[in-house]
């Protein structure tokens, strides 16, 4: 009984197994939470967590690392209700936060993958940067949207879900399949798995390397708009430690910080289950201070499986 | 019974008997030399002696007492001490702070830096080495660095010291202040190890001398009175040449490789060579001959300073393996580990990893061929794996080179294949079948460079043998040609220029 217990919990699909299990004693235990609003409403606070991890996981499973998305988001929203502001053109606005995204996200891959600087350091840096120019953008203030228009990103619905939502599953989709089927996603993995022997294997390692981090530019970009829009203002001091919670949530989700290893449902699960520990939390109203102990605890017992894990698939 | 004693000596690792039964005695104030091919096993005798490996059978005595110790921090404390090629040194500290690293003089964690250069010092003059020792050892030179290692053994009150290769960086300037240090420790009574392939030396420095191959021992001279050069050299070979090659002539068609003076940073001498379609050519040497260099260079692996590289007549210009593939050549590298195998990625995965470029469509993979690929060529290699989703690391080595093979045969327009150690670490079973694959691989065209430390291994499949010295060509030998004293004598580094070797 207890052999296949284990063999269960440290199986392929061993976290989707505990995330079943958490979610159904969860929605038994805890009052009003399995209901339409809270289920709602828990999807849209795991938005722009959810968002940046897509392409974080690619980072991870390349052995890099990007501290920098929290920074980037903030100016990405910034430039959108800037831009839009000065333009008048809600499109224009978004267009001039994506690139501003990709083009931040393109000198962290340019740095770390031709000059060989170490990403710890490279993305510390680009962080405190980007973040002063989100502060000097607006003089440390708050900048409010001008269109109402601008709103609608967050508030409109498809089919009863809100938009951002949608956006959220759309990008699990494509980043999911870019990791699995197509030769991007297959060099990012061999590149975290063995860089020199992937080079040596004809992997074009820097232009990989430089495009995941453009990528994440990219989408840090459309968080910073969907963050912007539902918080109704450019907020130069959004998302702050939000790189902490992104790759929490990677890890939660079997990445490996090795590289090498990742899946998408993995890190659907890990996003998932950050959310809804914080909202259950929240409906039990358990303060603040002791949320941040649970969040610890919770991702090290999941690094501790992670870890049983590897060693069971070690012993095969 | 001798001052210093191997008795019975085993040591097997996985698949492989590295020393077997080798028992001899050393006097004290006697340099010893220790001879063998590459793999002959005297870099397992000597890691046994310094602690860092166990051996599985049989003891080490030093005074008639058993050395029963487990750490290279033990043996230091039983007074020996191995010197290795890479030095041990902190190149950020002093030379009398190298010395003193671990018995730092101090009053109440203060070091004493006055008691430490007086002691220090006095050790030093004692053992006549001259070294400033407030310098940092990073701004010693290797030779001055080396001696640093051995004022080491001498401060520690060493009655053993082992030097593995001690000159193979010095020049000979630096060398022969070695050799007085040597010849002053040997006065001392000290028992001294010495590791060398140079015959000169051993001839020179040595009292009394021992041959190790393939794990046994070959020979063991207790005075070098009439012994000849040749002599050692046939203990050293020794061995017939059973025909576990199955060595098949081919038909030998145009030049498809030709290299021309080529030149890199490692290899600071240029190249030539040619491998023509159907043959293979062989490449022997020493470690560190520059063998693996060359081949790095060819592939584009390492950055190239000067000279062409030509496959079917064409210009390769490309200087990355990108490229190289691309124009035919392929090398299947000598560290598998570090270079080869793509850890944590399974089988199919790592066949895949180049050859998928043909049959993907705006970078989306075709798992149907992906899968067919993979399924090929585990059939067609017979690798022995439980599944291609398998991870590649839980492989044994043989069947990893065989997954890095098919990884390049799964590109179609290989021409120029590149082998380097290809069995190194591999079962019998599966090197006859690796070579079995590169005579059919050459039989259908391809032109096949063989890089091989084991010189029956380059005897028996090749065609043609350059050998390899000191960065530049020594030889080269067509296979009517081949014997195994001539290609070891162009092996080993000429005695008359041992600074050409330094630089």
């Amino acid at each position: 009984m207890t052999d296949q217990l284990k063999k269960i919990l440290l199986g392929e699909q061993g976290l989707v197994v505990i995330f079943v299990v958490a979610f159904a004693l969860v929605s038994a235990l805890v009052p009003n939470f399995l209901t339409d609003r809270n289920m709602l409403g828990l999807l849209q606070s795991v938005v722009t967590v959810g968002i940046v991890a897509c392409t974080m996981m690619f980072c991870l499973a390349a052995r890099d690392f990007d501290l920098s998305v929290g920074s980037i988001v903030a100016f990405a929203g910034m430039v959108a209700v800037m831009a839009s502001n000065y333009t008048g053109s809600i499109l224009l606005g978004l267009l001039a936060a994506i690139a501003c995204g990709a083009f931040v996200g393109f000198i962290n891959g340019v740095v770390i993958a031709k000059f060989r600087i170490n990403a710890l350091i490279t993305t510390l840096a680009t962080m405190q940067i980007v973040r002063g120019f989100a502060l000097i953008a607006s003089d440390g203030r708050a900048v409010g949207i001008h269109s109402p228009d601008f709103y609608q990103l967050a508030l409109s619905k498809l089919l009863g879900i809100p938009t951002p939502v949608w956006v959220l599953a759309i990008l699990f989709c494509i980043f999911g399949f870019v990791l699995n089927r197509t030769v991007f996603g297959k060099n990012t993995l061999a590149i975290g798995g063995n860089p020199e022997a992937s080079r040596l294997a004809g992997v074009n390692v820097d232009r990989t390397r430089i495009c995941i981090f453009a990528l994440q530019g990219v989408v840090c970009g459309i968080a910073g708009i969907l963050l912007a829009s539902r918080i109704t203002s450019g907020q130069p001091n959004a998302a702050v430690g939000l790189e902490l919670s992104v790759i929490s949530a990677c890890v939660l989700g079997g990445v490996s910080l090795a590289g090498g290893r990742a899946t998408m449902s993995g890190v659907i699960v890990g996003v998932l289950i950050m959310g809804i520990a914080e909202n259950a939390m929240n409906l039990l109203n358990i303060p603040a201070f002791y949320q941040y102990i649970v969040r610890g605890v919770i991702l090290l017992l999941a690094v501790l499986l992670d870890n049983l894990r590897s060693s069971a698939l070690g012993r095969r | 019974m001798s001052f210093l004693d191997f008795s019975h000596v085993t040591k097997t690792y996985p698949g492989v008997k590295a020393l077997s039964d080798v028992s001899f005695g050393v006097d004290k104030g006697a340099v010893h030399g220790l001879m063998g091919e590459n793999g002959a096993g005297k870099s397992t005798l000597i890691k046994i002696l310094s602690g860092d490996q166990h051996a599985d059978q049989g003891e080490i005595r030093i005074d008639g007492r058993v050395q029963a110790y487990t750490s290279t921090r033990d043996a230091f404390d039983n007074g020996v001490i191995v010197i290795h090629q890479e030095l041990q040194l902190v190149p950020e500290l002093t030379v009398a702070e190298n010395l003193s690293l671990g018995r730092f003089p101090a009053n109440a964690g203060i070091i004493a830096g006055r008691r430490m250069l007086d002691d220090v010092g006095a050790k030093l003059k004692s053992a006549g080495i001259d070294i400033d020792m407030r310098r940092k050892v990073k701004t010693l030179s290797i030779g001055e660095r080396q001696m640093v290692e051995i004022a080491k053994a001498v401060m520690l009150d060493a009655r053993v010291i082992a030097l593995d290769e001690p000159t193979s960086s010095l020049s000979s300037r630096e060398s022969e202040i070695l050799f007085s240090l040597i010849n002053r420790l040997r006065g001392e009574g000290k028992v001294i190890i010495y590791v060398s392939h140079r015959l000169d030396e051993v001839f020179r420095l040595c009292d009394s001398l021992t041959v190790l191959r393939d794990g046994k021992l070959a020979a063991h001279h207790a005075s070098l009175k009439g012994v000849t050069r040749d002599q050692v050299v046939a203990e050293m070979v020794g061995r017939e040449i059973s025909d576990i090659w199955g060595f098949r002539a081919r038909k030998i068609g145009d030049v498809r490789l030709k290299v021309d003076a080529l030149s890199g940073p490692k290899l600071q001498t240029p190249a030539s060579f040619e491998a023509r379609a159907g043959e293979i050519v062989g490449f022997f040497g020493l470690i560190g001959a520059g063998r693996s260099e060359l081949m790095r260079l060819v592939y584009g692996a390492d950055p190239r300073s000067g000279g062409t590289i030509t496959v079917d007549g064409k210009l390769v210009r490309a200087t990355d393996p990108r490229g190289t593939i691309r124009a035919g050549i392929v090398l299947c590298s000598e560290d598998r580990k570090h270079d080869g195998i793509i850890q944590g990625r399974s089988v199919e995965e790592n066949i895949n990893i180049s050859s998928r470029r043909h049959h993907t469509r705006f970078g989306v993979l075709n798992r149907a061929s992906e899968i067919a690929t993979a399924e090929t060529f585990i059939k067609k290699l017979k690798v022995r794996t439980p599944s291609r989703k398998q991870d590649i690391i839980n492989l044994s080595g043989g069947n990893q080179q065989k997954v890095i093979l098919g990884r390049w045969l799964s590109e179609q327009g290989v021409r120029v294949l590149i082998v380097d150690e290809p069995t190194r670490g591999i079962d019998v079973g599966a090197k006859s079948e690796i070579y079995e694959l590169l005579y059919q691989l050459a039989q259908d065209g391809m032109a096949i460079v063989v890089v091989s430390s084991e010189l029956p291994e380059v005897m028996g499949i090749c065609d043609r043998i350059l050998v390899m010295c000191g960065g530049r060509v020594s030889a080269e030998l067509t296979r009517d040609q081949f014997a195994e004293r001539a290609i070891l004598a162009a092996a080993l580094p000429d005695q008359k220029t041992p600074d050409a070797i330094a630089s």
